[in-house]
């Protein structure tokens, strides 16, 4: 059953993969980019399960931290042109 | 043994369930026509997909802490996706990017509520009905 989990999600990655390289505009990218970073912890989950090592649920923790982060880096930048953007110091907002 | 194969069948429903909905979901992402849409797919797999798979994985978990760390992972995925989900739509709208509507209803009068156009149907239309002008 962890088989079934295991090439489903690797079907949805391919999917979600050709709309990431496709997106007309940046934000499908990064919508595209953050559904890739959820499916990798499910992946992960899934393939610990199928390979009988649990201990990679870790590595899925870590993998979804950075992917929060990375999201709104890239979502700062495209915003403000900015990554050290502060509403305070600005006042433009 | 009863026990472990009512586990199991219960395990394989909420698998296959989990499955088919993050299946759904890419599909959403592939097909849908502007970006505000294909985060509604997002959430599918965000909420719905990423749910049945891990309770499916969980009622397998040998050990405790397989099922803490699963339920860590489940409420990492439940507080990055409407963040993230958030954070994009805001990004998008500040960018200038429309969304694709069929029928444009922003900036018309809501019955009841505004009253700009329509004072004559305000006494009729009871309160909290909800109809919009047309």
């Amino acid at each position: 059953m962890f088989f079934v989990a295991t090439g489903a999600v690797l079907l949805a990655l391919v999917l979600v993969v050709y709309r990431a390289i496709s997106g007309p505009t940046v934000f499908d990218r990064v919508l595209a980019a953050n559904s890739i970073g959820t499916l990798a912890i499910l992946f992960l989950a899934a393939l610990g399960f199928l390979t009988g090592r649990p201990e990679w649920l870790d590595i899925g923790l870590t993998y979804g931290l950075l992917n929060l982060i990375g999201t709104f880096a890239v979502l700062k930048f495209f915003r403000h042109g900015d990554l050290a953007f502060d509403v305070e110091e600005d006042g433009t907002e | 043994m009863m026990g472990t194969l009512v586990v199991d069948i219960l395990s394989w429903v909420l698998i296959c369930a989990g499955s088919f909905f993050v299946i759904t979901g890419a599909v959403g992402i592939l097909r849908m026509p502007d970006v505000f849409s294909r985060m509604h797919a997002v959430s599918v797999i965000d909420t719905a997909g990423a749910v049945l798979l891990v309770l499916g994985l969980g009622l397998q978990a040998g050990s405790l802490l397989v099922v803490f760390k699963l339920v860590v992972v489940l409420g990492l995925l439940f507080f990055i996706g409407p963040v993230a989900s958030h954070a994009l739509a805001q990004a998008a709208l500040q960018a200038g990017i429309e969304p694709k509507l069929d029928q444009d209803r922003r900036g018309q009068p809501v019955a009841g509520e505004m009253g700009l156009d329509n004072t004559a149907n305000k006494q009729t239309n009871d309160a909290g009905t909800g109809s919009r002008t047309q």
